[in-house]
Formats: structure tokens, sequence, C-alpha cells
């Protein structure tokens, strides 16, 4: 239930940007969600790829700074609501919620939102207690 | 006005007489009280009383800015702390200041040698000193103060920075003589426009600037917006602080005043003087200081020497040209000397693996901005932005520390930094003087 995240520094340089989903297109590395945090100098570009080891072999390779952390995607009612709840189980159980982001998957036509949360096993540990449905590394693999 | 005649004006042979007779007992002196010297002497088999000319002193060692630092602090000093006055420290070239101390005779030494550079610079007892270099471990504002103080000047210890407030009071004291940066008074004349202030109708008639690098063609610019003259005063902490030289009207060289410190212009790689009006690394010798005396110290500044007295003010103390540059990767920022080691050092310390960083120096609005760039790599990236912001925190935390100026840190990517064969350009200076 923990999926890999790919993590890459960038620059605030025009381009950049261009650079890694080039990259990734030419190497035929699917993006499955994504999401881009910034500050006034320097940013984080977040990745669920179809395929994360390539991905950061592919990157490293071409000079940029990555990392891969582990996240949790969990499937939320689409409608209103759905992701209040899960953000208040995460509450009560006092945990953390570093940073999120969301994605529609396809076939079954969910929300997906990917949480970034420091106790992750407790997490994970807590929302299936509650019913929470979370995707596998190979479920993502195949959106 | 001339302070002190009998030295400025002395005839090149009594002055020859005063340095030879002077170089002899600093010898025996330092042979007596600094085991550093005593030991070099020894090593190298040189007997202090072997001096019999000023030339011979081409044979005794010469003395580094790393042998400050490896005797930090005291390990110099010719005299026991109890007959220290007063203790000043500048940058050193990592971590730890370079440490000078002077007794109550030294401190008189320099208020004269300041009074000298004042009056030289045409300041007279009917002026107000509007002294607007730190105060503080750094020399520039209690040398100048000490040096009004001496000349029987009024003095205002205005320090750095309170802009606002430092023309504020210019205008309701009327002080008439600014003494500070030469970047400072530009500085000075931008806030003074926007308060509504006409810098050519300010009182200031002269300005004494130092401490850092100017050429004739910012000097030409701040007479211009200030309606003053500007003058350069040349000094350094190790020797004595500001009072070493000192530029007269004839804005022809700053008069050094050889009587007290015994200069040399050599070549930096093999160690030989140069010739006369030639330029090479200024070395000084300090003749009659007594807590912190230094023999041929190599300044780093690369300067010419001229021995022709001046024909327009009369004094006869050789000339050196203004800084041409320096020996070094020194820099100059706002007046603070700032050495790319420092830096190394503090992000040796916080980043295991070798850190390739690039220092970027510019001059925006007459204020000097020093960045630093580091670049990331996969041992200090991570995932969350707070944990970068706070690493980059850190670095600048460390660094303002340890150079005693606010800098700015950026992260850059990898790779993004020149890498060249043998040593890396670390400095980018985009300023213009």
């Amino acid at each position: 239930m923990k999926i890999s995240q790919v993590s890459i520094f960038l620059e605030n340089k025009s381009g950049r940007l261009s650079e890694v989903t080039k990259l990734l297109a030419e190497e035929k590395i699917n993006i499955r969600a994504l999401t881009l945090a910034d500050t006034s100098d320097f940013g984080i570009l977040r990745l669920i790829v179809n395929d994360p080891q390539k991905a950061i072999i592919i990157l490293r390779d071409n000079g940029f700074t990555v990392a891969t952390t582990e996240v949790i995607a969990a499937e939320v009612k689409d409608k209103p609501g759905g992701l209040a709840e899960i953000v208040e189980i995460l509450s009560k159980a006092k945990l953390n919620i570093e940073y999120m982001y969301a994605f529609v998957e396809k076939q079954k036509e969910k929300a997906i939102i990917v949480f970034k949360i420091e106790n992750i096993d407790k997490a994970i540990d807590i929302l299936v207690k509650n019913k929470v449905t979370l995707l596998q590394s190979k479920d993502v693999l195949n959106l | 006005m001339i302070f002190e005649k009998e030295f400025e004006c002395a005839p090149l042979k009594k002055l020859k007489e005063i340095q030879l007779e002077r170089l002899k007992k600093l010898l025996a002196y330092l042979n007596k009280n600094v085991s550093f010297y005593h030991k070099k002497f020894t090593d190298m088999k040189i007997k202090p009383d072997s001096l019999k000319s000023v030339k011979d002193i081409k044979h005794f060692p010469f003395t580094k800015k790393t042998d400050l630092r490896d005797h930090y602090p005291f390990g110099l000093f010719a005299v026991p702390l109890s007959k220290v006055y007063e203790i000043h420290a500048s940058s050193g070239t990592t971590g730890n200041p370079t440490v000078v101390g002077y007794t109550k005779k030294d401190i008189k030494l320099w208020s004269r040698v300041m009074a000298r550079a004042l009056a030289c610079a045409g300041v007279d007892r009917s002026d107000i000193v509007h002294n607007a270099y730190g105060y503080g471990l750094f020399t520039g504002g209690l040398g100048f103060h000490y040096g009004a103080m001496e000349l029987g000047v009024t003095v205002l210890p205005m320090s750095s920075g309170g802009t606002k407030r430092q023309l504020k009071l210019m205008q309701d004291f009327k002080t008439t003589i600014i003494t500070c940066t030469p970047s400072y008074t530009l500085y000075m004349a931008e806030e003074a426009k926007e308060m509504g202030i006409d810098p050519l109708k300010g009182n200031w008639r002269i300005g004494v600037l130092g401490a850092e690098p100017w050429t004739d063609g910012m000097r030409k610019e701040i007479e211009s917006v200030w309606n003053m003259t500007a003058l350069d005063i040349y000094g350094l902490s190790e020797i004595i602080g500001p009072g070493v030289a000192q530029e007269c009207e004839a804005k022809d060289g700053l008069h050094l005043f050889a009587d007290e410190f015994y200069p040399e212009v050599i070549d930096p790689d093999t160690g030989e003087p140069m010739e006369e009006g030639v330029a090479g690394e200024l070395t000084l010798t300090t003749l009659t200081k007594e807590a912190i005396p230094l023999l041929r110290y190599r300044t780093g500044d690369i300067v010419s020497i001229n021995h022709e007295p001046c024909k327009v003010c009369g004094r006869t103390l050789p000339r050196i040209s203004k800084i041409k540059g320096r020996t070094d990767d020194m820099l100059i920022i706002r007046g603070i000397n700032v050495f790319p080691s420092q830096i190394e050092s503090v992000l040796l310390q916080i980043e295991e693996t070798e850190p390739h960083y690039l220092i970027v120096v510019d001059r925006v609005a007459s204020l000097d901005q020093l960045e630093i760039q580091v670049e990331v790599n996969e041992k200090i990236f991570s995932d969350e932005i707070k944990k970068l912001e706070e690493l980059e925190k850190k670095i600048k935390k460390e660094i303002e520390s340890v150079l005693g100026l606010q800098v700015s840190v950026r992260l850059v990517e990898p790779k993004t930094i020149e890498r060249s064969q043998g040593k890396s350009k670390r400095v980018i200076d985009k300023r213009k003087f």
C-alpha cells in the first residue's frame, strides 16, 4: 500500500520543467499524477509514474537531483464530503499530512488522493481500519 | 594643515635615519618578546643586530596572515594581556577572526597617525566630523574617532546604518566632514533624494573615504553628487587600522607614514623588491608598535610607490598609488573583508561532501550584495520544501555569523556551477568600481 513517488529538484528557471517532461516522454514513461511545489528560489516536482525505478535512473543520468518518497494513494468517494471524511480520520489519529494532491482514476471513475504522511505505517493502519481503500503499487502502475 | 611637520616633511635622509634606528630597536624587541619571531630568527640563523642599513631588511623573514591565524588569538602579542588596552578583530581566512591589540602607547600612535590623515585631507579644528564608519571590533569607527580627538575636531560617532537619521543629523548639526566607505556616500545620496534632500546643498565639504577599493571614476561621481572633495585613506587592522596612508589635495597618491610603517613593494612570487614605480605587493613593518608589532607583513594589496616629495602639499613621505588589486581572492563587501575560504569552511561543516558553490557579488543601488549559490546533491535533497528552506536558512545563518555580513543563499541544481580543471572559479564579481 506504499506507493513510490519521484521527487525532482528544479531551479526556478524557464525550461527546466519542459526538460523533465520531454525526457520522460522520450523514454515512454507515463505520468499518472503530479504536483509542483514552489518557493521563490526553487521548486520540487512530485510525480507518480508507471515506472518509478526507470524514471529515477533516467533523470539521474541526465543530471537531475532526485529522490523517492513513500506515499499513500486513497480512493475517495467522488462527492462532497469524500475528502473531509478521510482527513478527519487522519486528524483524529493525530497524523500530520505534509502535503497532498489528487487525480482521477479512469477505469473506476474514482477520485484518488495522494498523501504524504509522516508516520506512513500508522496512517495505513488507521485508514484500513476505517475501511478506506488504499491503492497498491501494481494498481498505480496499471492505471 | 600638516599635523606633524617634523616627520611628514622630514628630509629623505633624516627619514632613513629614523627608519634605521627604529628597525634596529624593533628587531631586538621582537627577538626578545615574541617567541614566533625568536624561533624564526634562530631557524634562519639570522641575528637581529645584523641589520646595518635599511636595505638589510630583505634578509629577514616575512609575516603572513596565516601566521596570525595559526597563533590565534594572542600568540603574536609582545606584551602580556594586562598591558593591552584595546583589542580589535577583523576577518580571518577561515572561521577565526584576525586579532590585534593596542597598548596605551599604541592607541596614542593610532590617534596621531589618524590626526595626520585628517589634517592631510584638509580637516581643521572648525570642522565637525561625521563618522559613519562602523564602531566596534572593526577598526574604522574608533580609528577615526581617536584621530578627530587628537586633532581637536568635534566628532559625531554615527557608526554605519540608520541612513535617514544620518542625513537628518547632517542637516541639523551641519556636519562638514564625512568619513565612511565610498559606496556608502552614493547610497546616502540616493536616500537623500528620496527624502527630498538635495545632496548638492549638503554641508559636507570633504569626504575621507576608504575600507574598500574605488577608482578615480567613482571619485568623480561622488564629488559631483555631493559637491565635495573625496580623498582616499588606506589602512589595515593588522598594521594599525586606518591611518597607514592618506591622499592629499593633489589626488596623486597616498602619503604613507613611513616613519611609523616601513613600506616595501615586492614581487609576490619571489619576495624580491620591485623597481620604483612598478606595481607589486605592499609589505609593511610596524616600527614602534608595542602590543602586536609585525615584521614585513604581506598585505596582499598591489600598489606602486613613488618617493618624490609632493609639490602640492610639501610632504616628503612616499606615496602609494590607489590599490590596484589583490594577490589573493579576498573580496571587500560593504567595507568588510571576505575570503571565499571562510564560506567554504562553513559549507564543509554543514555538508559532508565537498560542496560546489558560487559566490556572486553585485552592487545594487550602491549597496554591495553577496549571494552564495550552493549546489543541491542527493545527500541534502529532501522531498520536503520545509527541510530545504531550513537548510538554506541554516547555511545563511552560519555564513552570516562567520562573515559579520548579511548574505543571501540560494540552492541551485547540480552541475550548474561551472567546473574547471584545477581550481574551480568560485567568485563572480559583477561590480564595476
